[in-house]
């Protein structure tokens, strides 16, 4: 089923959680919706369920006008972030409940009904806990089931709320690649929210970045990674780093940083910010540098340095442990910032660079 | 100078989070054993006193069968509409935002902290025949006062707070994704009701109706206005182990208070069953 969103905006009470989302999604399509919290993710995806209205704008399925149907009438799949099973039903009754609580004309037969549950049970390997409560199963059991209740009503469109957000990273990976072979196999449009990158660039065919209620950049995971649209995007995508630079004639340049390895930028001369991962920066002892390394931690594998510009700024980097230079780069040393990839956008409205660095970079964290 | 010894001789005992352990559960024990355990034992023990053949007299005796009929008649009456009516009023005060829901909240505090006595001279005020329900019922042939359903209504009364409070917590706590997850599945709301919530309240619901109803059992103060207090009509058990205390005949009256202590211990019994398997999908979980 292609869907169509247009102008869709909701407010819920003085805070705008919408403002304003145009999306078109292909049949059999799966699209992630990737952000932070509070960027609408979750209220767009409701919507779409019918559990939420918004307050303008248009929605459309296969040409039907879905804000003109009630949630049941849309028969869509929906899977929760804690799963919402019924904990008074065993796996088997939670599978049943879309077929057994349809008006009796339209309900199938028991005999239907118990062919098309086990038939499920199978599908999705958890023939075994047919009979147990949703209190006797694990995290990544109970999201099995789940999605089994919601693919019983062999639902048009099946959207999913942060499906893995309460796994463990390993079941997560599981559970992941299983959800695309289910998504192949039954043709559904699928869409899901999550906040982990890895999970949408993994799972899906196209990612929806989203910010503040607005869709800030679609496409495939290479083009989202390397050419962030909007200085939002970059920073979601990991660019924590910004660096005040200027730009003259499409060259991108600032004292103590190195930046032959970026290509010119078709952007006016003037200030600007570059927005840099910190693995992509390499620290290089230079005396006549304003950067100078604050603290060294080890993660194992990589180095965490954290260096401060003579102005204030703050800026990370992570090294490789093993790498040649590592030894070298010891709190206190000043060091020229090597780097190797980036994205420039021109600098917004002159705000003072040295206090925008360090608490965007820490909002980032928190919201991981 | 012995440190080292001790570090390493000592015994290692657990310490507890929290302390006051012993303190604490002494001072409750003894506190029931006072105010709860010692009355019921001398309860049971002043009515052992008279011998099982005694005890049958004076229980089957016409008139105590009598109150006990009416007095378990009436609680049943009272009951049923506290667990339709109390399910209603937990329902409207969690689910809906209404000016005045907080005053409501709180009115259903009152049968509470009123006087049972008061509560009874009012209901009494209300429905005798010149009151103003009563002006309306009694020529409707359907006179309250001095009937059975007097006894009902004071009843249903003082018992209400029990089923809404106990149903009220539960409903407030339930998960609003389980209605969502229903309503995309297709649930109509009546389905959502009686497939989805209802399940989840009723363990509470059937705690709240027994306590209703015990405690039903044994009112007396909201009661005796409104009942008339006829033998054979109108006089619940209660007061007739009041009459007999009066009258001196302690062993009359531990015998018929036994028998409503017996009621309330099977119907806690009954009600805690109930409860276990209403509930017997979260074993797992805890």
């Amino acid at each position: 089923m292609s869907i169509g969103i247009s102008g869709l905006t909701k407010r819920f009470g003085r805070t705008d959680v919408l403002r304003g989302i145009d999306l078109g999604i292909k049949k059999g399509e799966l699209v992630a919706l990737l952000g932070p919290s509070g960027s609408g993710k979750t209220t767009l995806l409701k919507i779409i369920a019918g559990l939420e209205w918004p307050d303008a704008g248009r929605l459309e399925v296969d040409g039907v006008d879905w804000l003109q149907l009630a949630a049941q009438e849309r028969r869509i799949g929906f899977v929760f972030q804690h799963y919402a099973l019924f904990p008074h039903m065993t796996v088997r009754d939670n599978l049943a409940f879309g077929l057994t609580v349809r008006p009796r004309a339209e309900r199938p037969g028991k005999a239907v009904i118990a062919a098309k549950v086990d038939e499920l049970l199978h599908f999705l390997q958890i023939a075994h806990l047919a009979d147990r409560y949703p209190a006797q199963l694990s995290g990544g059991q109970r999201q099995r089931v789940a999605l089994g209740r919601a693919l019983a009503i062999e639902p048009k469109v099946l959207l999913l709320d942060e499906p893995f957000g309460a796994l463990d990273a390993a079941i997560r990976r599981d559970l992941r690649r299983w959800l695309r072979g289910v998504h192949d196999s039954t043709g559904s449009t699928t869409i899901f929210v999550t906040h982990d990158q890895e999970e949408a660039f993994e799972l899906a065919d196209r990612v929806v970045v989203m910010g503040e209620g607005r869709i800030e950049q679609i496409g495939h995971a290479d083009a989202i990674h390397d050419h962030p649209a909007t200085p939002f995007v970059a920073r979601f995508m990991g660019a924590t780093v910004e660096l005040p630079v200027t730009l003259q004639a499409g060259r991108i340049e600032a004292p103590g940083l190195d930046l032959s390895a970026l290509p010119r930028r078709p952007l006016p001369d003037g200030p600007a910010d570059l927005f840099v991962r910190p693995a992509d920066i390499l620290p290089v002892p230079d005396d006549a540098s304003p950067w100078r390394i604050d603290s060294r931690m080890s993660n194992g594998a990589n180095l965490r340095l954290v260096l401060s510009h003579a102005s204030g700024a703050l800026a990370e980097a992570d090294v490789p442990r093993r790498a040649v230079q590592a030894d070298a780069l010891v709190a206190g040393t000043a060091a020229r910032l090597r780097v190797a990839a980036g994205t420039v956008f021109p600098a917004t409205r002159g705000a003072p660079p040295a206090q925008k660095t360090e608490p965007k970079s820490l909002k980032l964290e928190s919201v991981r | 100078m012995s440190a080292a010894a001790t570090q390493t001789g000592a015994p290692i005992r657990a310490k507890r989070v929290l302390p006051g352990f012993t303190l604490s559960l002494g001072t409750t024990l003894l506190y029931l054993t006072l105010i709860v355990l010692i009355p019921v034992i001398a309860l049971i023990l002043k009515g052992a006193e008279i011998g099982p053949a005694r005890f049958w007299q004076i229980v089957s005796s016409p008139r105590a069968v009598a109150a006990f009929q009416i007095t378990l008649t009436a609680a049943v009456i009272a009951t049923v509409l506290n667990a339709v009516y109390g399910l209603l009023m937990a329902w409207v005060l969690v689910r809906y935002d209404f000016p005045g829901k907080r005053l409501l909240d709180a009115l259903m505090d009152v049968p509470f902290a009123l006087p049972t006595a008061v509560a009874g001279l009012s209901l009494t005020a209300l429905f005798s025949a010149n009151g103003w329900f009563g002006s309306v019922l009694h020529p409707a042939g359907f006179p309250v006062v001095y009937t059975i359903w007097g006894i009902a209504l004071a009843m249903a009364f003082t018992s209400v707070p029990f089923v809404v409070r106990t149903v009220q917590p539960v409903l407030e706590d339930m998960d609003p994704a389980l209605e969502q997850a229903a309503v995309t599945l297709g649930a109509r709301p009546w389905a959502i009701f009686a497939r989805v919530v209802f399940p989840a309240i009723l363990p509470a619901w059937l705690a709240g109706c027994t306590t209703a109803f015990a405690r039903s059992l044994g009112e007396f103060g909201a009661i005796v206005f409104i009942a008339g207090n006829l033998p054979f009509q109108t006089e619940i058990a209660a007061l007739l182990a009041f009459i007999r205390l009066e009258e001196f005949d302690y062993n009359g009256a531990a015998a018929i208070a036994l028998v409503l202590l017996g009621f309330a211990l099977a119907l806690l019994l009954v009600s805690n069953l109930l409860q276990t398997w209403a509930s017997r999908y979260r074993e797992a979980s805890r």
